[in-house]
């Protein structure tokens, strides 16, 4: 550790050994960097600092109180001992304390072997709950009618859930109700989450240490329909997933596993296998287009259009700005997300290439999302003429399905894709970080105008690339192909945003006329769909860091980079689609919103 | 003593002010420093420091509240110094504000006592049309306004930064700290708290000097202190006691006779016996909040244990562990037994052992405390059992 001449070392002893610390350090980040053990609960590398969990506690020398390690700033000559007498047998009871409260069945739980309580218990050896456990369920298992489900029997009150709502989203849709033994986590006036401003982000399932929150189940519905003779069930995987599935079976974060999905996929019993990606390279087209499109009218035509443009491809952030910025409704981009592209196609271009009867295709989708499975499920999304996508499964719920049919996807063949849907380039993949949509449309968009290559290394916009909640960009045009002399020396301004209270930001900015951008992307979830709802649980930034690194490394290794290259998609404009923006494609491919309440 | 001091007049006001407003706010700390004056609100951190703290804190606005919550079962002394000396608590948090360098001040009145806002309020309008309150004080260039703002029934808004949380329209629930109210309070700034009958000391102390002060109570406890005594006594009510004085003392004055139990401090407090009466009650001793319950013979202990509990389950926040689920559990064995059951050995002394985690992990003084009614009744009168 490097040591300014500004910053203040002290020093302090835990357990005995001599330690030093930054000033406005607490005991927990101490003990952590030097590799001593000390539980926690309602602490969260994401989230502000809470102290009520109270399973951190430690003895400092001189109080007669047990301190919190997690909040308790470290003094010069601090005396603290994690294992004295006291603090285990106050850990001891405050686990016990926890799992009285618990009320489900470990075996059957969605997160057997991944639940905090459960890891506790073991590593503290707790042999028995001293206190008597309610007999009863206290509370019903609330469905909501929503991608989301609460059973606040299993909630410990650990408020890690109202924390990433509140303060990584900005939403605030879910509250403590109630008071002292009588508190349960809901909303306001008791009503359901899609009674209320909840975007269905799924952030909070991610926090979650127990099998409190969880999504709604859809591998029941697939199973059968892969069971069903007369189906034929076609999946489509996002970019997001395959740089995560493999934690779901022991793996550390960071493992590339497409191949291997793949097959998995192919084992489970999905009759094809096609891959998001390949509309990822799709929107793109459409997307560019589109922007190209508002450009010209706002630089040509002078005409009144909104500008600057944001991505649609997120749910979560569709809900939020249908709540809370209607007025911005015109700005997003009218093209539906790939996986709804994807949808509209199966039941359309390829029955019709396949020669098989819509009616008896499946379509499923693997998603790194929860707010996918809504919008699956919005009305408008039948565009094909019937509905175009039937079931999401999430990351998890796949694994799940994995595990269902006796595999361990480590030990799997490789297996590709299956064509045409199943052909992506780089540019697609990356659709799974923060910024790749940005990146992605950049590197055809640029292209198309000037007919040379974006002019980065190795075609990596490392500008719009990064963790960063705002980041913003800009690339002037020069020397354009002759039909777009009209961007001659245009300075194209971009701006990428993830998270809510991020998009929060920007909005406001763009309401106010201070946000001199022509193109936005906005991702409801920390560091894009690679954290998103449905994602492997744990989430912290390292975690979400190796799954971005994953995806472009995926990127770089790939044969094509820009979505215009990709043939299949070509084929489709040549045998389906006709132009971009054309006619079929606003039927197919493109949407509208509507404005919600906003609380 | 004769009559109570802290109702007794004073020297006129204009006088307290320019005695005030002649020195340096650090001389004015110093002086109550010196004084040894303790918050009279029950936890007894000395007032000079804690003002101090805010003193030296640097904002661009600081705040003086005056906890009003009075929530303490038991305890009703700020109920008679808001009614009848309130001009000598809007004096205390006058000087206190110029002693930080505040402007702006706020009553936090118990929603139980809303019937005396209306008597208050107008009070306070009284004081400024005399120029004792409001822009140029007594034309010393000093600004100070005081509002009122009403508690909604919660016992743990008397915990200074529940109650901060609460004034901020959050729920009443304590918060982490550090950061202490003196330095990061109210809205953030730096706040000063204190309990009605501490800032009702604070002119006494001018006027008269902190060795006058000093006279009263004992070396650590110094001055005098209101025990709001009930119960089984002829004459309950209000009381002004040197601080160490003894429980028979009290019990002395109010007649009580044949005495079984005194809950000292509240409900959080501790539960005296007969063996204990010759304790005396300061920071040092037995705890001084000002709540005096006498239990004469014919009381079950159980009865009363029960009564504490079920006041600590009704009020505890919910927030942290220890609190929210031992005070439960507390709670439901005191009703078995008050049901008749008998407990056995081994449980007890895992409900001992609870009692003991719940005073050292809770994250605010009403879990810390909600289990000592448990322990000192069970040690101390075995026989209701």
């Amino acid at each position: 550790m490097q040591q300014t001449t500004t910053e203040k070392m002290l020093n302090l002893k835990i357990n005995g050994k001599i330690l030093q610390a930054k000033e406005e350090e607490t005991i927990l980040d101490v003990a952590r960097r030097n590799n001593i053990h000390i539980p926690t609960l309602c602490y969260h590398d994401d989230l502000c600092l809470s102290g009520i969990c109270r399973v951190c506690v430690v003895e400092v020398e001189g109080q007669r109180l047990l301190q919190t390690a997690c909040n308790t700033p470290v003094f010069e000559g601090m005396v603290v001992n994690t294992n004295s007498q006291q603090v285990r047998k106050a850990r001891k009871m405050i686990i016990e304390l926890l799992l009285s409260e618990h009320v489900g069945d470990c075996t059957t739980c969605k997160r057997n072997l991944n639940c905090e309580l459960q890891e506790l218990a073991s590593k503290y050896g707790i042999e028995e709950v001293s206190f008597k456990k309610p007999e009863e369920k206290r509370f019903p298992v609330e469905e909501d009618n929503s991608p989301i489900v609460r059973d606040n029997d299993k909630c410990i009150l650990c408020r890690r859930c109202i924390r990433v709502c509140e303060e990584i989203q900005g939403v605030d849709a879910i509250t403590p109700v109630g008071r002292g033994k009588d508190t349960s986590i809901g909303c306001l006036f008791d009503l359901g989450l899609d009674e209320t401003i909840c975007v269905f982000c799924g952030q909070c399932i991610n926090r979650c240490p127990t099998g409190a929150l969880s999504e709604r189940d859809a591998t029941k519905d697939v199973w059968k329909a892969i069971e069903d003779p007369t189906k034929h069930v076609v999946v489509q995987t996002a970019p997001a997933i395959r740089a995560a599935l493999a934690e779901e079976f022991d793996v550390p974060p960071g493992e590339r596993v497409t191949a291997k999905m793949a097959s998995a996929l192919k084992m489970i019993g999905f009759d094809t296998v096609f891959d998001t990606d390949f509309t990822a390279d799709l929107t793109i087209i459409e997307e560019g287009t589109e922007l190209l499109t508002r450009l010209k009218k706002a630089l040509v035509d002078k005409s009144d259009v909104a500008i600057p443009m944001f991505t649609s491809c997120s749910p979560g952030w569709i809900n939020y700005i249908e709540h809370n910025y209607p007025d911005l409704l015109p700005n997003l981009s009218t093209c539906k997300s790939p996986q709804q592209m994807f949808g509209a196609l199966i039941k359309t271009y390829y029955a019709e290439k396949q020669g098989i009867d819509p009616d008896n295709i499946v379509s499923v989708s693997v998603m790194p999302c929860t707010a996918k499975k809504y919008e699956a499920d919005r009305p408008e999304m039948t565009d094909s003429g019937h509905k175009d996508v039937d079931y999401v499964l999430t990351t998890r719920e796949l694994a799940r399905m994995i595990k269902q049919a006796g595999l361990d996807l480590m030990e799997l063949e490789d297996a590709e894709f299956d064509a045409p849907m199943g052909i992506s380039t780089g540019a697609g993949v990356i659709f799974g970080a923060t910024g790749g949509v940005m990146e992605a449309a950049i590197r055809t968009a640029y292209e198309l105008v000037t007919g040379r290559e974006v002019p980065f290394d190795n075609l990596n916009i490392q500008p719009v690339r990064s963790m960063e909640g705002i980041r913003a960009a800009s690339i002037t045009i020069t020397d354009p192909l002759p039909e777009w002399s009209f961007l001659d020396g245009v300075e194209v301004k971009v701006a990428v945003a993830h998270t809510l209270s991020n998009a929060k930001k920007l909005m406001d900015r763009v309401r106010a006329g201070e946000a001199p951008y022509h193109f936005i992307e906005v991702m409801a979830c920390p560091g894009g769909c690679l954290g998103g709802g449905g994602q492997p649980i744990p989430t912290a930034p390292d975690i979400r860091k190796k799954r971005a690194e994953a995806i472009y490394t995926e990127d770089g290794e790939m044969k094509l980079r820009k979505s215009h290259e990709n043939p299949a998609v070509k084929q489709l404009y040549d045998e389906f689609l006709g132009e971009p923006n054309g006619h079929k494609s606003h039927e197919l491919l493109h949407t509208h919103y509507t404005e919600k309440s906003n609380w | 003593m004769e009559r109570s001091r802290l109702l007794s007049p004073l020297c006129e006001y204009s006088e307290i002010l320019n005695k005030v407003f002649s020195q340096n706010p650090e001389d004015i700390i110093n002086l109550i420093k010196e004084s040894g004056l303790r918050g009279r609100g029950g936890a007894g951190f000395p007032t000079g420091l804690k003002w101090e703290f805010s003193a030296k804190a640097q904002a661009e606005k600081k705040y003086v509240i005056c906890n009003a919550d009075e929530g303490e079962p038991g305890t009703f002394k700020d109920r008679v110094l808001l009614l009848e000396s309130t001009n000598k608590l809007v004096q205390g948090m006058t000087i206190a504000a110029y002693a930080v360098g505040s402007n702006y001040g706020i009553i936090y009145l118990r929603a139980e006592y809303k019937w005396m806002l209306t008597e208050l309020m107008e009070k306070i309008e009284e004081m400024k049309n005399k120029g004792y309150l409001g822009k140029n004080i007594q034309g010393k260039g000093f600004d100070f306004n005081i509002e009122f703002r009403l508690n909604a029934g919660a016992y743990v808004c008397g915990e200074e930064t529940a109650l901060i949380e609460s004034l901020e329209g959050k729920r009443g629930e304590a918060r982490n700290k550090p950061p202490y109210p003196a330095q990061e309070g109210y809205l953030g700034y730096p706040t000063v708290i204190n309990n009605v009958e501490t800032f009702c000391n604070i002119p006494y102390i001018i006027c008269h000097g902190a060795e006058e002060f000093k006279k009263f109570g004992t070396d650590k406890s110094c001055g005098t202190k209101l025990f709001s005594i009930s119960g089984d006594c002829e004459a309950p009510g209000v009381y002004e006691l040197d601080l160490g004085s003894k429980v028979q003392d009290m019990l002395d004055l109010v007649g009580a006779r044949n005495t079984k139990a005194v809950q000292i401090g509240g409900a959080g407090g501790a539960t005296a016996s007969e063996k204990d009466f010759d304790k005396p009650i300061c920071y040092e001793g037995y705890p001084p909040g000002g709540s005096i319950m006498i239990f004469n013979k014919s009381r079950n202990m159980v009865h009363v244990l029960r009564n504490f509990m079920e006041f600590f389950e009704e009020e505890s926040c919910g927030q942290c562990t220890p609190c929210r689920e031992g005070v439960k559990r507390l709670t439901e064995a005191v009703i078995r037994i008050d049901k008749g059951e008998k407990i056995d050995e081994d449980e007890m002394r895992i409900l001992l052992d609870l009692a003991e985690v719940m005073k050292i992990t809770s994250k605010c003084g009403l879990g810390q405390t909600a289990a000592n009614p448990f322990v000192y009744i069970y040690g101390n009168f075995k026989e209701d059992f």
